[in-house]
């Protein structure tokens, strides 16, 4: 089977008069069936942009777009309009039509596609029914909690059962708990529904809750992708670090250490933890084995698709010898890192992470 | 409020017929083109649904040249134009041509402002739903904007009843000719004094209606 969405070396430019600005360069991914796809960048990286590409609201300068096997580049608006009743789109502001109810609005792409009544009303009852407003009905968008109108964009979204969902910073503009709420919802979505989604996000937690797979971009290209386990495991950017950072918080900063210094006069390092090589059972096995102390002062275990991701600090107290040989034991497994002891310590110089 | 012994009660009934006659004529005809052409300047703005800069300049230059002309003087100048068309010069039918093409302009204007304070996310979203542009002028920018359009022309009914004064001149008939001819030349300030009751009470009226269905609209 084809993926579900192809891109080819995209590329889209803006011009203003005589400056043009280059938001989207040389972009290509494979976003296969089924898949929950997240975009990750700083605003400005092109993200919405690209997103915006896929369903041809934005023209493409160079490069080829397929979407469900139906090409999308190369085409007038006019050509575009039945393959975007194929895809659907929320959007950070939901975008709701304020004189119409909710019903309404769930039933303006079903009008446009030129359903009967009968039908429509069906599909409306439907589509409320699986986001949880059928209560909600006839009130106005004006009259809904942010969470709410994103429940309404997601249910107008697929209301013509579109076998793709773009969403632009879809809980950008909600609460954490309603944010979680509508992701789960989109979870449903891609679950119950089959339907495959691709998710634009400045928001790491929002990936890591949410996506199997993950392109990070910056500047207008993508600069990692891959399997979201992996690239929170093993990221190769520093961007992509920096996103981690804000979604796991599992690594103290600099500032950190040196507090943790001022309480705890041993060695202190971070030691990463895996499915694949750190465990806590693999740590507190090797503490024994070397017999040096070691009582963790930072860190934290998220879950990551049913997989554990993280980072424990401790500081670890015994002789020099055996703390060497205890690290260079766990290396072959993780990844550690050894915080300096500062400028008026005599101890090892820094030590960097292994991977 | 008789002038020389003769009534002027139903005159002014006459008058006040013709008034609304051609503010209701003007309103619709007007109303309507000023509603299609405001409509063609906002989606043909750069960077709008229909963008064409080519269609917009034209448009837009042809309203600034025609929205500044005194009415009076619009009147008299498109005098030949008018004749073309209604086969006379003077009366009421005759004056709502020249009242029409003014509302048109006026009204376009109008139509524009209400419609650039859109949130352009909704159009998007229509897009995104595979809508097809004359949908989405109908169902979402016209819809949308419903009730501040309500009020734009519940405004321009007051223009188009201080324009329809001006028709006298031409003898378009209607208030502002029965307050001139008899207020006016005649002295007859009781005469003045009613016409202009009963203008206020008009315009009060339809801005009473216009209130009513704008807040209708918006629900509140």
């Amino acid at each position: 089977m084809t993926a579900m969405v192809s891109l080819l070396d995209l590329t889209k430019d803006f011009t203003a008069g005589t400056q043009s600005v280059r938001a989207v360069d040389g972009v290509s991914l494979e976003i296969e069936r089924g898949d929950i796809f997240g975009v990750i960048g700083y605003s400005g990286a092109g993200k919405s942009t690209l997103v915006r590409l896929i369903n041809g609201l934005e023209t493409a300068t160079s490069g080829t777009i397929v979407v469900d096997d139906v090409p999308i580049t190369g085409r007038t608006e006019r050509e575009l309009r039945p393959a975007r009743a194929r895809i659907g789109f929320i959007f950070q502001q939901f975008n709701l039509l304020g004189s119409r109810t909710v019903a309404g609005n769930v039933a303006y792409p079903l009008r446009v596609a030129r359903w009967s009544k009968e039908r429509r009303e069906a599909r409306v009852a439907e589509l409320l029914e699986f986001v949880g407003l059928s209560d909600k009905a006839r009130q106005y968008p004006d009259q809904l909690s942010g969470g709410q109108k994103q429940r309404v964009g997601i249910a107008r979204a697929l209301a013509t059962s579109p076998s793709l969902l773009l969403a632009d910073e879809a809980t950008s503009a909600l609460d954490p708990e309603t944010t979680h709420d509508v992701l789960d919802l989109l979870g449903r979505v891609n679950t119950e529904l089959g339907v495959t989604i691709v998710i634009i996000s400045h928001e790491m937690s929002v990936v890591s809750y949410l996506c199997n797979r993950v392109a990070v971009m910056d500047a207008g290209r993508v600069v990692e992708q891959g399997d979201v386990y992996d690239i929170f495991s093993a990221p190769q950017r520093p961007v992509t670090r920096r996103f981690i950072s804000t979604a796991l918080h599992d690594r103290p900063s600099p500032e950190v250490i040196e507090r943790l210094r001022l309480r705890h006069p041993g060695r202190i390092v971070t030691v990463g933890m895996r499915d694949t090589g750190g465990s806590g059972t693999l740590l507190t096995e090797r503490l024994r084995a070397h017999g040096v102390d070691g009582s963790i002062v930072y860190g934290g275990i998220t879950d990551i698709g049913s997989r554990p991701i993280g980072s424990l600090t401790l500081e670890l107290v015994g002789a020099d010898t055996d703390i060497d040989a205890l690290i260079a034991s766990l290396r072959a497994r993780t990844d550690v890192e050894e915080h300096d002891r500062g400028p008026h310590d005599d101890g090892p110089t820094r030590a960097r992470a292994a991977r | 409020m008789n002038t020389g012994g003769e009534n002027l009660w139903p005159l002014l009934l006459t008058a006040i017929g013709q008034t609304l006659q051609m503010v209701v004529a003007t309103l619709v005809i007007g109303g309507l083109a000023g509603l299609v052409l405001g409509t063609l300047l906002y989606t043909t703005r750069p960077g709008n649904l229909l963008a064409n800069r080519a269609v917009y300049t034209v448009l837009n230059l042809l309203v600034n040249i025609v929205r500044p002309i005194p009415f009076i003087i619009f009147i008299t100048a498109v005098l030949p134009l008018t004749v073309q068309v209604t086969g006379s010069s003077y009366g009421t039918r005759a004056v709502v041509f020249p009242m029409a093409i003014m509302a048109t302009f006026a009204t376009s204007r109008i139509v524009e402002q209400n419609l650039v304070a859109l949130d352009p996310g909704v159009i998007e979203a229509a897009r995104a739903m595979g809508a097809g542009p004359l949908r989405i002028v109908w169902t979402v920018i016209v819809r949308e904007a419903l009730a501040p359009l309500i009020l734009g022309y519940t405004f321009l009914f007051v223009a188009i009843t201080d324009m329809s004064a001006m028709a006298g001149a031409v003898a378009g008939g209607g208030l502002g000719d029965f307050a001139i001819q008899y207020g006016y030349q005649r002295y007859n300030y009781a005469a003045m004094a009613i016409t202009i009751a009963v203008i206020v009470v008009i315009v009060q009226f339809a801005q009473l209606l216009g209130n009513k269905l704008a807040s209708r609209v918006l629900r509140r």
